[in-house]
């Protein structure tokens, strides 16, 4: 039983990475019907910008606990987030907008072009960046104490303390999303724009900033997925964005393309399902392998996803 | 108020508006008639921006507006409630206006205008809260009519409002289109059904596969043979 709840833990914490993830790949696909194929190095490009943060504050670590806690770590989310959100927005701008009205396969190919080309652009130029170590190979990530390593014990059930940070942040996200979507104007066009998106423009919304903040929004969380996988697996590297990034886009899947709350969801079925399948039906070598027999039986059986895609309403 | 000359509006190598001018004026209602596929909707799609004219020129208020995006046009003070209503199905009642005043920054005559919109319409009024998908043709349309003013529009189009709706219904969205002329709202109005569209009309214009072929006032075209026989089942 201890073993079980472990490696709901362990799931959980996964999930919530992929979460925080997915979420981007919803966003953008429930407003321009893209699959940004690029996203994971959005998040890549996330953890780069905290650890390039890090570097420029002079590589502070450890102690004092305080500081290190209340004072590093939100400078380097901030630092990640403004990364992320540059880059994904450059993107969206030179990448996607040209081909706005190109056949389906157009962006497809330039999303993968992008794709390459930034994992190419950190592997071979973050070195270049004056005070930055060389990235060809993994990079240590700052230990943050109190975060980094550490981990509370609850009756027999190991917490770390970095799964709890992910967790955390994917609640914290969740509902500053719910409030951004549900409150604010931004928010509200962005639903009409997914729903129906020239009768938003006859409403004098202006499709193009909401496809540039639907960009912006799956990078923030894109950029915190990175810092949390920094933290929980200590290093980083310019090809971490591909295998998350290929988790996530199932778990949006998993969740119903198009649906910001089933990528959520999504996310948190899928590490579970992950951590407790690797576990009962075979070793960890296995465990990407369950990952996408879940999302081929998904397509096959379920394909609107578990809470439902977003349905395209036309009168 | 509104000038439109010699516009071509193609979809790929086909032209659905072939060379088109007509013209609104301040507080006239102009209605403007012809069958399925005449290129009505491409003409109004054409002026809210949504469409960018091959040739040909569109003027507002002394302004070109052709070449303007969407967003701008609306700020501008044009408002389209399109073919089909194309609500929000999934968002409310009060959702659907809050978005059709989306370009305005006075909360407190948004509220205003919101009430006004209920008054007028009462059953919107009273099931604010609902999902518009839930409202019949009529309500819908009513709530796309109601939307579409709430941006207090200078020109109001309005693509077929008629469409889909039992005749009761139908006349009471061209006595709210009345409402709205008597109140001096200058109004586009797109139709099928000529009798109604053409009594309320200033002036009337008929389009014929993307060329105007009649143009006149409202009660002489009425009065028109040709126009009877094509458009009005007389003979
Ligand atoms: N998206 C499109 N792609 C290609 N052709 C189109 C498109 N929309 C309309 N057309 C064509 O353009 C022509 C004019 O269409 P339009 O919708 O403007 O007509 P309409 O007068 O509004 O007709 P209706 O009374 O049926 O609404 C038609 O021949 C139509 O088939
Ligand atoms: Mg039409």
């Amino acid at each position: 039983m201890e073993l079980f709840f472990q490696q709901l833990i362990n799931g959980l914490s996964l999930g919530a990475l992929y979460a925080l993830i997915a979420v981007g790949y919803t966003v953008v696909y429930g407003i321009v019907q893209l699959i940004n194929f690029a996203h994971g190095e959005i998040f890549m490009i996330g953890a780069f910008g905290a650890f390039a943060t890090w570097t420029i504050m002079g590589r502070p670590t450890g102690s004092p606990v305080a500081t290190s806690l209340l004072f590093i770590l939100p400078v380097m989310l901030i630092g990640g987030v403004v990364a992320s959100v540059a880059v994904a927005v450059a993107m969206e701008r030179f990448a996607y907008r040209p081909l706005r009205n190109a056949p389906r396969l157009a962006p497809l190919i330039s999303a993968i072009g992008v794709s390459v080309f930034l994992q190419e652009l950190v592997r071979l130029f973050f070195g270049r960046i004056p005070g930055m170590p060389d990235a060809k190979s993994d990079l240590a990530f700052p230990s943050i104490s109190g975060i980094s390593g550490a981990s509370v014990q609850m009756g027999g059930v190991l917490i770390r303390a970095s799964a709890i940070f992910t967790i955390g942040a994917l609640v914290l996200c969740t509902v500053f999303l719910w409030i951004f979507v549900d409150r604010t104007k931004t928010g509200r066009a962005m639903v009409a724009t997914s729903q129906d998106a020239d009768t938003a423009r006859l409403m004098g919304i202006n499709v193009d900033r909401v496809i540039v903040s639907a960009f912006a929004v799956g990078a923030v969380l894109a950029a915190v997925a990175g810092v949390a996988q920094g933290l929980t697996v200590g290093n980083i590297g310019f090809r971490m964005g591909f295998l998350a990034g290929l988790k996530a886009f199932t778990a949006a899947v998993l969740g119903g393309i198009g649906n910001i709350y089933g990528a959520v969801v999504g996310g948190l079925v899928l590490g579970v399902a992950e951590a407790l399948a690797s576990n009962y039906l075979g070793t960890t070598a296995w465990k990407d392998v369950w990952a996408f027999i879940l999302l081929i039986l998904v397509l096959v059986f379920r394909p609107q996803g578990l809470l439902g895609a977003k349905v395209v309403d036309r009168a | 108020m509104l000038e439109v000359k010699d516009l071509v509006v193609a979809y790929g190598r086909i032209q659905a508006v072939k060379g088109i001018s007509f013209t609104v004026e301040q507080g006239q209602v102009v209605t403007m008639l012809g069958t399925n596929g005449a290129g009505k909707s491409t003409t109004l799609r054409t002026i809210s921006g949504l469409l960018t004219p091959v040739s040909g020129e569109i003027w507002f208020e002394g302004k070109r507006l052709d070449g303007v995006p969407p967003h701008k046009i609306v700020e501008r003070g044009i408002a389209q409630s399109p073919e089909g209503r194309r609500l929000f199905r999934q968002m409310t009642v009060e959702e659907n206006l809050r978005l059709g005043a989306y370009t305005r920054k006075d909360t407190a005559g948004v509220k205003e205008d919101i009430d006004r919109v209920y008054d007028m319409f009462e059953v919107l009024g009273e099931r604010r809260n609902e999902k518009a998908g839930l409202f019949s043709g009529g309500e819908q349309q009513m709530l796309a009519i109601g939307r579409a003013l709430m941006s207090r529009p200078k020109l109001l189009m309005l693509d077929e409002p008629s469409m889909g709706l039992s005749p009761i219904m139908t006349q009471k969205v061209m006595a709210t289109i009345a409402d709205l002329q008597s109140q001096g709202t200058t109004i586009l109005l797109v139709e099928q059904n000529a009798q109604a569209a053409l009594s309320l009309a200033d002036r009337g214009y008929v389009l014929e596969v993307g060329r105007i072929t009649f143009s006149d006032t409202g009660k002489a075209l009425l009065g028109d043979d040709r126009v009877r026989k094509a458009y009005l089942g007389a003979d």
